[in-house]
């Protein structure tokens, strides 16, 4: 008996998932008809007893934050969709557009229609060439067939959808950096208050909501609040794509309901590679802090993951089993977070740079005991003092990482340098390569 | 390569897709990469006319992002993505021997035109790591010595078409027309997911198994 429940991903084994025929054939499009019919302020309340919250990364209710949206106050409103996945170890948004761009476009016509937007747009990133192809032919047919533009399906509703197509940069998938960068600026992000519910988009009410966010609209009007919310715990309710990566036999998509563990992931992925154990694995990606095996069985939902301090994030699990070695691995997701810093604040675009420094001395075996805390010490004045989320991020692995393997990062000083063969952490390891 | 009437067409098409101009500057920049190869100073210059901006300011939104390239790229420009999971699972090692197989450094093209290589950060396709891309284009589940086919493949002009993507593998410039937004035909082609993004379903379905 799987514990799986596969909604989003149903028929993505159809070869034309992603085509509106296909789309319609599997009781696409329908929801959007229905929502069509209800008043939009229903819509917003559907979705908050839904309990549908951000997929994105932060968790906020959905439906409260389409709620935060001025109604009547005669200026134009929008919907950003944030389809810019770039968080490391994140890819999900990604796979869901290839096989199905359709679920997005319909989630965005809903969406649209309850915060009363008639213009939006899906911000994706720009290094996935065919991902763009799909979704922009999903919008042209969209169009054709009357679901999107003037007086959709005789309703009285109007909707402009544009795709935008981003240019690499990480920053842009925090939603006020994103919302500079569609305005035609430099992704960089915007202090708060105020925020996008009432001065987003050329200062107008925006929502930005993630990519699997708005493509779980759909089935929540056709199936219902309650299907929704009977899914999941408490207070973390419905599906949710879980991504693993690394380490494990069969690396992959698994669709279940919120407060899953990695055990039981790990078990469908056909367990860690052969001949190894887990070491360590990131949650939501490389922003959250790390967890080792002791947290094997923490129910992935916001509330679960959160008590054992991290956070959910984007669910991305990436995987690593004992070659690999820590230090290497947050040095790496370091130089990530400095190379990716805007530069708006100081403490994120100094404190990165020493970060970097202090842990590449470390990992060569060329610094000292001291310097660890050293690096705690910078990563505190780094954290929660810069505009946006990008510092906090970079500061996780490591702190998570010295609490968990403290005595790793000292053996490389012991050692002189770093004691982990990396060729042994490869996946072919052992083929005769190098 | 001077602008022509049909190239100010486009740009002028792109700009009214948009509520306000200024928004335009992105897929701008993008299709002047499509037509140049790379941002150009002309390309510079002629996005700011368009957009009634300085040309200051234009350049400060092309030089925020990575993808806008102030010198040429190849015709194929590859990206391994060495951040942590891809880097350790062997990317590094795929990086390292592509530059030395091609007697190039990072950002360098071939003295040839066709190949060019960088690093690059995490490309949302870790559950296909290692992880090679080509004008943004997925080349899954790579080892050096596939990555290096590849690059031998481009030079000779015939290199394999993406594990997830069309039929065959675009130009760089052709690729960076379709960042801009212009529909090149070929959403249609490819596979619509590989192994990795079925495995939960065929787990649901109870069909895993069948063609691992």
């Amino acid at each position: 008996m799987s514990a799986l429940t596969p909604v989003l991903s149903a028929f993505w084994d159809q070869k034309d998932s992603f085509t509106i025929a296909g789309y319609k054939r599997n009781g696409g499009y329908k929801a959007v008809e229905e929502a069509l019919s209800m008043e939009p302020d229903a819509i917003i309340q559907m979705v908050k007893d839904s309990g549908l919250r951000g997929r994105g990364g932060a968790g906020f209710p959905t439906g409260m934050k389409w709620g935060f949206i001025p109604q009547g106050d005669n200026k134009d409103h929008y919907l950003v969709v944030n389809a810019d996945e770039s968080e490391p170890g994140t890819c999900k948004d990604t796979p869901l557009l290839l096989a199905n761009p359709h679920v997005l476009i319909e989630g965005v016509i809903i969406a649209s229609y309850a915060i009363r937007a008639n213009h939006a747009f899906i911000y994706i990133r720009g290094e996935v060439t065919h991902v763009i192809r799909r979704v922009q032919q999903a919008i042209e047919d969209a169009y054709k067939d009357g679901l999107l533009g003037k007086n959709i399906r005789g309703k009285g509703f109007d909707l402009e959808l544009v795709l935008h197509v981003g240019a690499g940069a990480y920053i842009c998938g925090e939603e006020t950096a994103l919302l500079d960068s569609l305005e035609g600026f430099r992704g960089q992000p915007r202090l708060r208050p105020p925020f996008p519910a009432i001065a987003g988009l050329y200062a107008r009410p925006t929502v930005v909501n993630n990519v699997e966010s708005i493509a779980s609209v759909p089935s929540i009007i056709e199936k219902g609040a309650e299907w929704f919310a009977s899914m999941g715990t408490e207070k973390s309710k419905g599906y949710t794509l879980y991504s693993l990566s690394g380490h494990v036999k069969n690396p992959g998509q698994f669709e279940a309901p919120l407060g899953i563990t990695l055990r039981e992931l790990i078990e469908m992925a056909g367990g860690i590679r052969a001949g190894h154990r887990l070491k360590f694995w990131t949650p939501g990606g490389s922003s959250t802090p790390m967890f080792t095996d002791a947290h094997l069985d923490t129910p992935l939902d916001y509330e679960g993951v959160a008590a054992a301090g991290s956070m959910l994030g984007t669910k991305a699990l990436q995987i690593f089993d004992e070659t690999t070695c820590v230090v290497r691995a947050v040095l790496r997701w370091t130089e990530f977070y400095k190379h990716e810093s805007c530069g708006k604040c100081t403490p994120c675009r100094e404190g990165t740079w020493w970060l970097v420094q202090a842990l590449k001395n470390l990992e060569n075996g060329e610094g000292k005991p001291e310097d660890l805390d050293k690096l705690l010490d910078l990563c505190d004045n780094i954290m929660g003092r810069s505009f946006c989320a990008l510092a906090d991020g970079a500061a996780s692995p490591i702190i998570s990482s010295l609490q968990y393997f403290r005595d790793e990062y000292l053996e490389h000083l012991r050692n002189g340098g770093c004691p982990f063969d990396p060729a042994a952490s490869t996946i072919f390891e052992g083929v005769g390569v190098r | 390569m001077p602008f022509s009437d049909s190239h100010f067409d486009a740009m002028t098409k792109i700009i009214a897709r948009y509520p306000r101009s200024r928004s335009a500057i992105m897929p701008l920049l993008h299709y002047v990469q499509s037509i140049d190869g790379y941002v150009t100073q002309e390309g510079i210059e002629i996005i700011a006319q368009k957009l009634q901006l300085e040309t200051a300011e234009v350049n400060a939104v092309a030089t925020f992002y990575t993808q806008y390239k102030r010198k040429p790229v190849g015709q194929y420009h590859v990206g391994v993505c060495t951040n942590t999971l891809c880097a350790i699972m062997g990317g590094d090692a795929i990086y390292q021997s592509l530059l030395e197989h091609l007697e190039i450094e990072n950002d360098g093209v071939t003295a040839d035109g066709k190949v060019s290589v960088e690093h690059i950060e995490c490309n949302a396709a870790c559950d296909y790591a290692p992880v090679v891309m080509a004008n943004w284009e997925f080349y899954d589940n790579q080892t050096p010595e596939s990555a290096k086919n590849l690059v031998d493949a481009m030079r000779q002009g015939n290199p394999p078409a993406p594990t997830r993507g069309p039929n065959r593998l675009v130009s760089w410039k052709e690729a960076s027309a379709v960042l801009a937004g212009f529909n090149d035909g070929l959403a249609g082609e490819g596979v619509q997911a590989g192994e990795p993004t079925l495995l939960g379903l065929k787990i649901a379905q109870g069909k895993a198994g069948e063609n691992r």
